[in-house]
Formats: C-alpha cells, sequence, structure tokens
C-alpha cells in the first residue's frame, strides 16, 4: 500500500507534511509543512522531496558549522539586566512561575506565615496544594545542593506557609461591582483555567469556567488521590479563587467549540491531557474487566465510585502515575502489588521521592521488565500477565532496551495501565481555524499561548503534553496577559516587564539586615503518618509536614541567595581582603581573557557552565574581579570586610509581571 | 548578621599532599580593619603552609604587641603560639627554639614592635642566626594608637591628619643584610604572586629569613601623602625580578631568557628560581645587594623581591651544638647518664 499519510486534509486545505528528527526539532519545530491547495498524491511527493531536500541541506549545513573559538575578551557584566542577579537565585529562576522562594523562606523564619503564604499565592496560585504535590523543579536547582549535600526542602516549606497561615481572605482581590464587558470562557476547571481566571478576575473581566466532572479541580483533583493531597485542601484553593467572582459550570462538557468562541470574547482552553494510554498486547481484546487505565481509575477512585480491587495487583509504568496507582491499590485491600517498568530503576520517570514513598509502603519495583501478554483462566477472567526481562544495551552510542530472551509469568487479579497519557480534542471541531500539528496537538505560540485561532488560548498539559501543576500556572499567568492585550487590542508581543528592585541591605557598620548565620545541618525529612495507620484508609496523609519547631529549623538552611553581591569599580583598591574571607573561594582578580580561559584560571576553576562569571570594568592595575556565582553562598563577608564598600549586599526582589501585579499597581498608583 | 566564616567550603577546592585544603590552615576570622594589609599575609601564610604541605601542629607563632602582632590569631590555628611583651618576641623566639629545634618558628612583628621597641631584640636575634621566619608586617604607622608616625615612616609622608614626619625611617631589610641575616626579602602584601613564593623560600631556610612586607594601613596611611599606601607602593615598587619557589622533586616550570636565571638551592633540596634583571645586582653578593638597594631608594623606587640569601651559614643550634632532641622529649637517662659517665668525664679531664 503506497503511504500517503503525509498527504492530509485540514481546515478544507490539503496539506503535505514532513516530520522533522527528534534532534533537530529544537532548531526546525516539529514538522514542516507545505499547503499544495488539492489532493494530487503526485503533486504532494514532488511537494514532500522538495521540503525533505531542503532540509537536508539545513542538517548537513548545521554539521558542517564548527563555532570557532570565541576570540573575545570578557566584558563587564551588565547587572541591570533583570534577568542577571534573576539566574543567581536559582530556585526562583528553576521555577516556571518564579516565585520568589528565598524572600517566603526568609518569611517562615520570621514566623510571618500569613505574609509567606501571600507571596506564594501571588506568583504559584495554589502554595497548600503545591506545598505537597508539586514537581519541585526547584529543589534540583537549589544552590545547597551544590555547596553541601542536599538542598533546602523548599516544597515541604511552601507547605508550611498553608498550614500556619491566619485567615488570608481579606487579602485576596475581588472582582469589581462594575464589569469591563469582556467575558472569557476558560475550558476545564484545572490549574490552568483557575490561574487565569484569579489573573483576569480584578480587572473586571467575566470569566465562567466549563468543568466535565461534577467538582472542580481536574487532574489535581482526579488523578491526585487524597493521601498525598486531601481534599480539604484542594476545595480551599480552588473555591478562594472561585468566590472572588468566577462563574463555575459543573457537569458542562464542551461538546462543540464554535458556539462557545461566537459567544465569548476569548476561550481558555485548559483540559489537561485526559487519556490514558492503553496497552494492546495479546490478549487485550479478551476482556477489559480487570484491566484498567491508571488515571480513569484514580478518577474513579477520587469519586467514589470504586471502593476496591483485587488481591494481587500489577501496576504497569514507572511515572508518578503508577506510584499513585500501586499506592491507591494497597489501600484498597490489595495485599500484593507489584509495579513493572520497562527501563532501568535509575531511568524511571518518577520523581525520585515518591519512588520512595512506595518503596517504604513495601510496594517492591521490577525494572527492565517488559509486558507481553495478558493471560485468563478458563473461565475467561484475568489471571496474570507475561513478561519479558529486558537489558539495556547501547547501539551507535545510543541507549536501547533489548530482550534478554528470559520470560516471567506474574499471577495478578488486576492490571493498572500507567504508561502515559495523551491529550484529546474530540469536541473541537476542525474547520474553525484552530490548527494541529504533530501528534495531533495544537498549534500553540510559546510565548503567548495563543492558538492559531486568535481569540483561543491553550495552556497547562492541553498545550504541550502532560506536565505538571506549576507549569500549568505559568502558562496561566502567560495566557491571562496574552487574553488581557487582545481583549484590550495591545499587541501580544507586548508582555509586561519583570518588577525588580536591587536594595542594599547595609544598616550600619557591622549591621546587615539579613541573617546570614546559615545552619551547616543536613535536610530535615518530612515526618510520616504510620504505616499501619496511612495504608488503611485512603485519605489519611501520608505526610504530616513540619511542624514549627522543625520548620523554621529547615528554613535556616536557606543561603538567601537572593542577597546579591554587587561590585563597584571605582570603589575598589584590590586589597584582597574578599578574596581572603570568601569560603568558598569565589572571588578572583586576575587579567582578562577570553572566557574559557579566565574560568580556568581562577582560585578553584569555574567548570559549571551553567552558572555566570561576574566580572568587574578593569580596575587600577589593569586586572579584573572576576566571581564565580556558582559556589557563592551569600554570606556577605565579602561586604563586611571591604574597607572601601566597593562590595555591598543587594537584596533583589523579582517579582514576574502578570495582570493582577498590575491591577494591584494601578491600585497603588490610585 | 553573624561574622562567623562559613565552615562549608568549595567541594572543588584544591587539597595538598596531607589530603588538607587551604582552609584547614585557617585561624579565627580577623578583628583588624577590613582591607588591612596584615589579613593578605595571614592569607599568603596560610597559602604557603598549605602548598608546603606543613602539619600546624610542627608550627610555633611567636608575636608581641601591635596591630601585626595579633595577626597570629587568624592563621593556622593548631599551630603553637606565644604573644609576647611588646618587643620581646625575639627572645622568645630564640629560647624556643633552642629548646626545640623540631619545630618551624614564624616570628610575626611590626615595625613598632621591632623597629621601636623591639629594635634591640630584633639585631641580637639576627646577630646570632636564630632559625625562624621573621614577618615583619610594616605599614609605617601606631595603627592600634591611632596614627602616629612609627620608625620605618619615611621623612617625606605625613601622617593622616596633615603633619610632617621629622625623622629618617629605619630600614629594617638593609639593616638585617648587615647585621648577617642569611635570609633578607621585602615585599608588598598587595602583590600575593610575589609574597607567595618568598614566603615559603623563607620557611624552607635555614637561618634567620626576615621578610619586611610593607602593608597598609587602611585606616591611618592609606591616604595620598602616605608612602606606605597602596596607591604610592603600587607606583613605586621595583621588583629585583620574579621569585619562584620550586618544592623538592619538581621542576622548574617558568622559562626565563637564557642566561638570566640563577636556582638556589635550599636545606632541604627545594630552590628558589631567580631572574636576574639587573647585572648590578646578585643576592648572594651583600655588598652589591646593599649598593642597589640605596640606589633604587635614590631613584624614589621601593626595591622589592629576594634581597639576600646566604644558604651556607650556621644557624644558633648549631653554633652552640644543641641537642637535636627537643628538650621536652630528653629521657632520664639521657639528662643524668649515671656515675660511670660522670668518672669517665671527669677523668678525661684530668
Amino acid at each position: 500500500m503506497e503511504d500517503k499519510k503525509y498527504l492530509y486534509k485540514r481546515n478544507n486545505i490539503w496539506w503535505v507534511k514532513v516530520a522533522v528528527p527528534k534532534s533537530q526539532r529544537d532548531k526546525f519545530g516539529y514538522d514542516l509543512r507545505q499547503t499544495t491547495g488539492k489532493s494530487d498524491l503526485n503533486e504532494a511527493r514532488s511537494v514532500r522531496d522538495h521540503i525533505v531536500e531542503s532540509l537536508k541541506s539545513k542538517f548537513n549545513e548545521t554539521e558542517k558549522y564548527v563555532p570557532l573559538p570565541s576570540t573575545k575578551f570578557m566584558e563587564k557584566t551588565n547587572i541591570d539586566n533583570p534577568q542577571y542577579f534573576h539566574k543567581v537565585v536559582d530556585c526562583q529562576y528553576a521555577c516556571p512561575a518564579h516565585t520568589n522562594v528565598p524572600e517566603y523562606i526568609r518569611l517562615i523564619a520570621q514566623k510571618k506565615y500569613t505574609d509567606a503564604y501571600m507571596l506564594n499565592w501571588e506568583s504559584n496560585v495554589f502554595p497548600g496544594i503545591l506545598g505537597r504535590v508539586c514537581d519541585r523543579p526547584c529543589e534540583p536547582a537549589c544552590r545547597r545542593g551544590r555547596t553541601h549535600e542536599k538542598s533546602v526542602a523548599i516544597c515541604r516549606l511552601k507547605r508550611v506557609t498553608y498550614d500556619y497561615k491566619d485567615d488570608v481572605e481579606k487579602y485576596i482581590p475581588q472582582s469589581p461591582k462594575v464589569k469591563n464587558g469582556k467575558r472569557i470562557a476558560l475550558i476545564g476547571a484545572g490549574p490552568a483555567s483557575l490561574t487565569v481566571a484569579r489573573d483576569l478576575l480584578p480587572l473586571g473581566y467575566e470569566c465562567t469556567i466549563f468543568e466535565k466532572d461534577h467538582k472542580a479541580g481536574g487532574l489535581m483533583r482526579t488523578n491526585i488521590p487524597s493521601f498525598r493531597l486531601p481534599a480539604d485542601v484542594l476545595d480551599e484553593e480552588i473555591y478562594r479563587i472561585i468566590n472572588m467572582g468566577a462563574e463555575l459550570k459543573l457537569n458542562s462538557y464542551i461538546e462543540k467549540l464554535k458556539p462557545v468562541i461566537d459567544e465569548y470574547d476569548s476561550v481558555f482552553i485548559g483540559t489537561g491531557a485526559p487519556k490514558g494510554k492503553d496497552l494492546k498486547l495479546k490478549g487485550r481484546e479478551i476482556s477489559s474487566e480487570n484491566i484498567h487505565i491508571g488515571i480513569d481509575w484514580l478518577t474513579s477512585i477520587a469519586f467514589e465510585h470504586v471502593k476496591k480491587i483485587g488481591k494481587k495487583v500489577i501496576v504497569i509504568g514507572g511515572g508518578n502515575t503508577a506510584m499513585d496507582c500501586c499506592r491507591s491499590a494497597l489501600r484498597l485491600g490489595a495485599n500484593d502489588v507489584k509495579v513493572i517498568v520497562r527501563s532501568p530503576f535509575s531511568q524511571m520517570k518518577a520523581s525520585e521521592w515518591e519512588i520512595e514513598e512506595t518503596m517504604e509502603e513495601g510496594i517492591p519495583i521490577l525494572d527492565n521488565t517488559s509486558p507481553k501478554e495478558f493471560l485468563f483462566d478458563d473461565k475467561g477472567k484475568l489471571c496474570g500477565m507475561k513478561f519479558e526481562k529486558m537489558e539495556q544495551v547501547e547501539v551507535d552510542g545510543r541507549k536501547k532496551m533489548q530482550s534478554t530472551g528470559e520470560e516471567i509469568t506474574i499471577e495478578c487479579d488486576d492490571v493498572l495501565l500507567a504508561i502515559g497519557q495523551e491529550n484529546a480534542f474530540p469536541w473541537i471541531e476542525k474547520d474553525i481555524g484552530i490548527e494541529f500539528g504533530e501528534w495531533e496537538m495544537p498549534v500553540v505560540d510559546k510565548l503567548t499561548m495563543q492558538s492559531t485561532h486568535p481569540k483561543v488560548f491553550f495552556g497547562g498539559d492541553s498545550a504541550w503534553g502532560p506536565e505538571n501543576i506549576i507549569w500549568a500556572v505559568s502558562h496561566g499567568h502567560q495566557a491571562a496577559i496574552s487574553i488581557d492585550n487582545f481583549c484590550s487590542g495591545v499587541s501580544l508581543k507586548e508582555r509586561p516587564a519583570p518588577i525588580t528592585n536591587l536594595v542594599s541591605q547595609k544598616m550600619g557598620i557591622h549591621e546587615w539586615s539579613y541573617d546570614n548565620d546559615v545552619s551547616q545541618e543536613k535536610r530535615i525529612s518530612v515526618p510520616h503518618e504510620e504505616l499501619s495507620k496511612s495504608l488503611k484508609n485512603l485519605k489519611t496523609e501520608v505526610e504530616l509536614g513540619f511542624d514549627e519547631e522543625l520548620a523554621l529549623e529547615e528554613a535556616q538552611r536557606c543561603l538567601n541567595c537572593d542577597m546579591q553581591t554587587v561590585f563597584e569599580d571605582d570603589l575598589c583598591i584590590e586589597c584582597d581582603a574578599c578574596v581572603d574571607i570568601c569560603p568558598t573561594d569565589c572571588i578572583n582578580f586576575v587579567d582578562n581573557d577570553v572566557e574559557e580561559k579566565v574560568r580556568d584560571k581562577l582560585r578553584v576553576p569555574a567548570l559549571n557552565l551553567d552558572q555566570s562569571l561576574y566580572v568587574s570594568g578593569k580596575l587600577k592595575t589593569g586586572r579584573r574581579m572576576v566571581k564565580d556565582e556558582d559556589m557563592c553562598v551569600h554570606c556577605g563577608l565579602c561586604a563586611e570586610r571591604c574597607p572601601t564598600g566597593a562590595w555591598d549586599i543587594k537584596r533583589n526582589a523579582y517579582k514576574e509581571s502578570h495582570t493582577l501585579t498590575n491591577k494591584i499597581k494601578a491600585k497603588e498608583v490610585a | 548578621m553573624s561574622f562567623k566564616k562559613p565552615i562549608n567550603h568549595h567541594p572543588k577546592l584544591e587539597t595538598n599532599k596531607l589530603g588538607l585544603t587551604r582552609r584547614d590552615y585557617e585561624g579565627a576570622v580577623s578583628t583588624l580593619c577590613a582591607g588591612c594589609g596584615h589579613d593578605s599575609i595571614s592569607a599568603a601564610i596560610i597559602e604557603s603552609c598549605f602548598k608546603l604541605n606543613i602539619e600546624a601542629y610542627k608550627v610555633a607563632k611567636l608575636s608581641g604587641i601591635g596591630c601585626s602582632s595579633k595577626a597570629p590569631a587568624y592563621f593556622l590555628e593548631q599551630s603553637h603560639g606565644f604573644n609576647s611583651v611588646h618587643g620581646r618576641m625575639p627572645s622568645v623566639a630564640t629560647g624556643a627554639n633552642c629548646a626545640n629545634r623540631d619545630l618551624m618558628y614564624l616570628g610575626v612583628s611590626g615595625d613598632g614592635d621591632s623597629a621601636s621597641i623591639g629594635l634591640g631584640q630584633f639585631v641580637h636575634a639576627i646577630r646570632r642566626q636564630v632559625d625562624m621566619v621573621y614577618f615583619v608586617e610594616n605599614n609605617g604607622t601606631y595603627g592600634l594608637t591611632k596614627g602616629q608616625f612609627s620608625a620605618t615612616n619615611d621623612l617625606e609622608s605625613k601622617n593622616k591628619y596633615g603633619e610632617d614626619n621629622l625623622f629618617k625611617p629605619i630600614d629594617l631589610a638593609t639593616m638585617a643584610i648587615q647585621l648577617g641575616a642569611t635570609y633578607v626579602a621585602r615585599s608588598f602584601s598587595g602583590d600575593r604572586d610575589q609574597l607567595i613564593p618568598l614566603i615559603m623560600g623563607a620557611m624552607q631556610h635555614k637561618g634567620f629569613a626576615l621578610l619586611d612586607i610593607i602593608s597598609p594601613c587602611v585606616t591611618f596611611n592609606n591616604h595620598d601623602s602616605s608612602t606606605k599606601s597602596y596607591d604610592y607602593i603600587r607606583d613605586h615598587n621595583e621588583a629585583v625580578g620574579k621569585t619562584d619557589f620550586v618544592p623538592l622533586g619538581e621542576e622548574i616550570s617558568t622559562s626565563y631568557k637564557e642566561g638570566s636565571s640563577t636556582e638556589i638551592s635550599l636545606h632541604d633540596g627545594s630552590k628558589l628560581a631567580l631572574e636576574k634583571t639587573d647585572a648590578n645586582f646578585d643576592p648572594r653578593d651583600a655588598g652589591k645587594a646593599l649598593n642597589f638597594i640605596r640606589e633604587k631608594e635614590k631613584e624614589g623606587k621601593v626595591l622589592t623581591g629576594l634581597l639576600y640569601i646566604n644558604d651556607l651559614a650556621k644557624d644558633l643550634n648549631e653554633t652552640l651544638n644543641v641537642t637535636q632532641t627537643p628538650l621536652s622529649q630528653l629521657q632520664q637517662d639521657v639528662l643524668c647518664p649515671g656515675s660511670e659517665i660522670l668518672d669517665e668525664i671527669n677523668q678525661s679531664l684530668s
């Protein structure tokens, strides 16, 4: 049969499409396409050949291109660029919502829990939820992991702000009585839509949220078991937004998008990636009775449609959903739960801490094991699965899984499939101007979240596939800015700049307004409920959270990376006092050179290329001050020991702009 | 805010043969004024001990009174120390040196402690060839008593309040050469590349080693009419040539123009490689060295580098034939060898 897949029809137009190899996607995007205007296979073939040829020639160009080693000497660092010091605050920089972590940890240390909560709420919207289940990109980024051993327990400290806050309702902005006349439809009541609503409501937008289920929350409610995220935390933070003045329409599955687009000024789609992948193996067609799609099964538990499961359960998959499935199964009465993972243990997708907790509950994880067949007994009931053992081999420098030939059979009553999820937009008409690309994913602008239909925006998992809550929040903020611009007739490319404030912390001689006496202790682990109790009840939260004493102790581990060392060239007398006092040998006075050589000639060579060098202008002796930001512990001793004040410690408050902050600013001005 | 220096160090910080990092040679956090040259000297001593793989418990730090004499608290926390009466450090060093030849003696003094109240002690320690490194942290001012002129302050210099200095300075380096010190160097606290090899050479040298280190006082003597300020020294510094310390068993890595470098072996087998920049100067010839220093002085330059070295002279303990064993380790049977030996001695005298 002739391959015709590359010729397809979308929005009544015939397209020829060429998929781009994975390695080149950063450069060329997912697919290249060109319209032919008609369904002519011969013409399509020649167009396709043409695209392929031109693509090939581009590949060759990139292969031939060998970047010459830079011969340019280093330039003075421009600290006026707000991103320079932002990048030094590793946790904040890594957070998709750019939450000011050091600031809220300092507020915790001062026992100002409510302030700390509000600071979180402003940027990440769901501190209580994220403080329990965030994917925590901040923690692997945490400087403490480099200078000491383990990162600060940032996520668990976020939970502390929720657990110990006072009433925050009086600080929550409300929708004004006089609306601005613009109506926004938000489809799916998950974190992305809720963030958009929160950002737009105080500006006078009328927001209507459509949710297919009978409760709001999206995957936060349906896919995260309540032993990790209790329902009352979820309800509090969701209804905090709804109560700002959003209209929530439950049990409202949108069947067609066109009428919604026509009725509203703008539409935001935050419907997640709701379709769990199936495993089409031998035997799958025989029965579906005891074979469950993981996320659907978790949803059924959340809505209490499912209350029990067989004694022997196999969970297939190595991601966080698999971890949630196996632990839920244990709580629903299973006594022999196994997780089967195709890849080696070290390459499992699940977060390290979720794997740890799973194993602490006594659930074995069998890695390098690939499912082969579903097995049934005489009565046609599922009785087990056949697997083959795999091994990882290297072929042409690339790692590949390969069968060892060994087969094993594992008995079971139920199988839970947690091998990934996909987006599904059966309800979006194909001819209304919303273009879909590779893997049937909508074509969405990375910056503005706008689809190919100007009124329609995407965010969260529905935009680029499964991510996590904090990304959905970040998308929501950006989409809200775009929708606000769109409804006000402003170009979507005009994004509000981040708000920064760099303020000296010097109070007087030997006095600085921050505490640099950082704890040298190891990371404190969060206390857990006793297994005997937590395994009995699906709703018993496993993690107990830090008590106040532990929280304050852990908060003291934060290195205050937002306390920036700022260098003034003109004041320096090159006495080297800062070089001598620096505990981590970050500060150097060297002759200028190309970056590679400068990095090499520092007291301790700066080998972490992800971290910047802070370079001064030319000093009196012709040398430059070069500080390797990598290991700076922000103790401030350089500034304390500087005789001329050439070093100062300045707190860098960096805040991403969203529509809500604009609104608050407008209010302050008024 | 705390002034404790965090204990964690850069995870990739170099370690020496003893498995120690530079930070293991530190002391308490300095309480001297921020930017004090003395702190740079402490850092250079730390770096030198680290590079020489010195075991801290085999070092004794001795000092008198003054800002300089506080400095030993800020390096080598695990070494022995003695903070003596003003200007009397050389006596204590002499005694300690005879009592225990196993330790390395670092005397830390200043221009007041050595050139004024302690001058008499200073010259006799040199005359007797006490095996020690004698640091003069020379800032030309009495910093601890609010900035009066010291005996090393130059005639044309003014103090912070604009008053003229009426007396000529004492130059401890030329004085030491004349008195027979066997290792004399001058350096500047702000030039660590020059200072560290000189300290390492002095530590490995047997005999009296004087390091006259100009160390600006940021609080009282770093003004425009000072001749011991950071700016003045940077402008008037003239090095006699580069000195490299070459540890035992290592090759000289720096390349000099042919014929322009000299190697001097130290008693432990390590070497000093000297770059010669002027034909009139030879650090092994005391007369030439003194002339050269005076010539440069007339030109208004401060001559720095290794000024004089003689690695063949006897030290005090050799002259006095002092026992190799530290007195504290001498056992009863050695100290009191018995009547038979006494008889032998008596008979040898008859």
